[in-house]
């Protein structure tokens, strides 16, 4: 139960955000004596406040977030585990320009460099990529920049630097499968962190544009009709909750999991 | 101690160094000519020059920078574009607002998660125990942007308990409050419990109990004291998060603070303004985290004078 019903959210989300061109959905379209309309029979969400089926924009707003989220986390996971894993191991200068970087980047609270990128750059799905992704790099850096200090030093990484390996094969083939595991257990997170950050940018006005449907836009809409139809607020809202509440739980698990065998192989935690 | 002192000062000076040189190069980042998106397409060549003189974007990029360096040592931000005010002069109207939403928060999310971490932890592997974590779960998984929405739903528009938005008397204050507290108190509250959880089983814990004290006074007296130095590292990190929470949350709540002056100044163009939101928020947080260090520093003489850095 404790694993499954997360599991079978989160396919639910999958199947929706790579389902939704084979359905035949109508997110656009307008039907205007269904404006507000409570869920019902046809169209079990309700309607907007422009007349559009709830239930098929949500489907889109699955895709949106979905989409992102696999751009944001797989770009920031490649950029920040090449940079911090690159400048660690060479260390010397390079290393100490890298902190410095990544502390400067770090200074920034939250999602506020986001925010004022995103608002920057204009809206657009690429931009909340972009934006997301300048703000993401940074806690997969640092995350592999202390493992390759804890690695740099064993045996076998010294004794692949004795038998004359390239510094790129030593990365690839003796430092990153070791690094592998926290970084997931990061991206994990990582995944629900960038869902709850897009639908926020969306929410501020800041992400995908109309008529593209996206969770947070929805809520905003949903915002100025909460007293005559609380239903336009309560289903994305829901969607994004369940969501990041099950990539929480799953994740979780699989550090728990990661961890022990860890500890098993190590004999020692953390 | 005072060398420790001297070693964060200057690692803080740095990262403000950092800081504003991104927000300096922010402003270059937008794609086009930021004049041109500034005043629309349709403004006079005349008016564009002035603005473009005026903003300096005539010199070259380190002139530039000097400039916006000079200005800032003497504390002047700019003008805004769109009200034409000074910008200091904006913030220093907004600050009041977002530093008491900062304030009530925060005591919002200590009575939320100290309570809570403390019971999971005394009353561990029980009921009590994953109640209270799960509440942490569904705290951190809740934006901040949905709770505002349904707070306002069920008190405001069902309860009719407290205003709807904006900043009239103390009632105003306590949905954006709970609002931004909860995120913080759910992660408090699960390092409360691990931190206690870790004291319970020192020596001193057992000690307490064998001279047969109270429960209550083993627990607040000498277990929790001792759990909540790494829960104040954890809060000075996790008040970054709650200033950025405030950027949404007072849009939610149109609470006139500087998260929703930054919002407002995204939407009318007025980049001087975005910039000297985003920096001040920053290097609130930068202050912020230096402090909580030479506090701990201070409180625990481990960190100071352990040799590591």
């Amino acid at each position: 139960m404790r694993v499954w019903l997360p599991t079978g959210i989160l396919l639910a989300w999958l199947g929706m955000a790579l389902g939704a061109q084979l359905l035949p959905l109508t997110p656009n379209v307008i039907d205007l004596p269904q404006i507000l309309a409570a869920p019902g029979e046809g169209a079990w969400l309700g309607y907007d406040d422009l007349g559009r089926q709830l239930a098929d924009r949500l489907v889109i707003g699955a895709r949106t977030s979905l989409l992102v989220s696999v751009w944001v986390v797989g770009l920031s996971l490649l950029a920040g585990t090449l940079f911090g894993t690159a400048t660690a191991y060479h260390g010397g200068w390079w290393d100490k320009l890298a902190v410095q970087l990544v502390d400067t980047f770090l200074a920034f609270p939250g999602i506020l460099l986001a925010i004022a990128l995103a608002g920057l750059l204009g809206p657009g799905i690429d931009n909340v990529v972009i934006a997301l992704t300048a703000v993401g790099w940074v806690g997969y850096a640092r995350l592999s920049r202390a493992q390759v200090l804890s690695l740099k030093h064993r045996e076998h990484v010294q004794a692949a630097e004795s038998l004359g390996s390239s510094r790129w094969c030593i990365m690839r083939k003796h430092l990153l499968p070791l690094m592998a595991a926290p970084l997931i257990v990061e991206a994990t997170f990582g995944v629900a962190a960038v869902v709850i950050a897009e639908a926020g940018l969306s929410f501020l006005g800041l992400g995908v544009q109309p008529p593209q449907a996206s969770w947070g836009a929805m809520i905003r809409d949903g915002t100025r009709y909460m007293l005559v139809a609380p239903h336009m607020v309560l289903a994305p809202g829901v969607a994004i909750f369940a969501v990041v509440l099950s990539i929480n739980l799953l994740g979780d698990r699989l550090r728990d999991k990661l961890d022990k065998k860890m500890t098993a192989k190590t004999g020692n935690p953390s | 101690m005072l060398s420790y002192l001297f070693h964060r000062l200057a690692g803080a000076l740095l990262v403000i160094l950092g800081v504003v040189s991104i927000v300096f190069l922010l402003i270059h980042l937008i794609p086009g000519d930021p004049v041109e998106i500034m005043l629309g397409e349709s403004a006079a060549a005349a008016d564009r020059e002035a603005l473009r003189v005026s903003l300096g974007l005539d010199q070259p990029l380190a002139a530039q920078f000097l400039n916006y360096l000079g200005g800032l040592l003497q504390l002047d931000l700019g003008t805004s574009i769109h009200l034409r005010r000074p910008v200091a002069e904006l913030l220093l109207e907004r600050l009041p607002a977002t530093g008491l939403l900062a304030a009530v928060s925060l005591l919002v999310a200590l009575l939320l998660a100290l309570p809570l971490g403390i019971l999971a932890a005394v009353r561990r592997d029980t009921p009590w125990d994953s109640s209270a974590m799960g509440f942490s779960m569904l705290g951190v998984s809740i934006p901040n942007f949905w709770l505002g929405p349904l707070l306002i739903l069920v008190f405001s528009l069902w309860l009719g308990w407290f205003p709807v938005s904006g900043r009239n008397g103390m009632a105003s204050v306590v949905l954006p409050a709970l609002t931004l507290g909860t995120g913080l108190a759910a992660v408090l509250s699960r390092m409360v419990r691990s931190s206690m959880l870790e004291v319970l089983g020192e020596d001193y814990i057992r000690t307490a109990r064998a001279k047969g004290l109270p429960d209550h006074r083993v627990v607040l007296h000498h277990a929790l004291r001792n759990a909540l130095l790494p829960v104040i590292t954890l809060l000075g990190l996790q008040l970054g998060a709650l200033l950025a929470g405030a950027v949404i949350t007072e849009t939610v709540f149109s609470w006139p603070g500087i998260g929703l002056l930054t919002i407002e100044a995204i939407q009318s163009r007025d980049y001087p303004v975005v910039q000297a939101c985003v920096l001040l928020i920053s290097l609130c947080y930068v202050c912020v985290n230096l402090l909580t260090d030479l506090a701990y520093a201070q409180v625990d003489p481990r960190i100071r004078l352990g040799g590591g850095h």
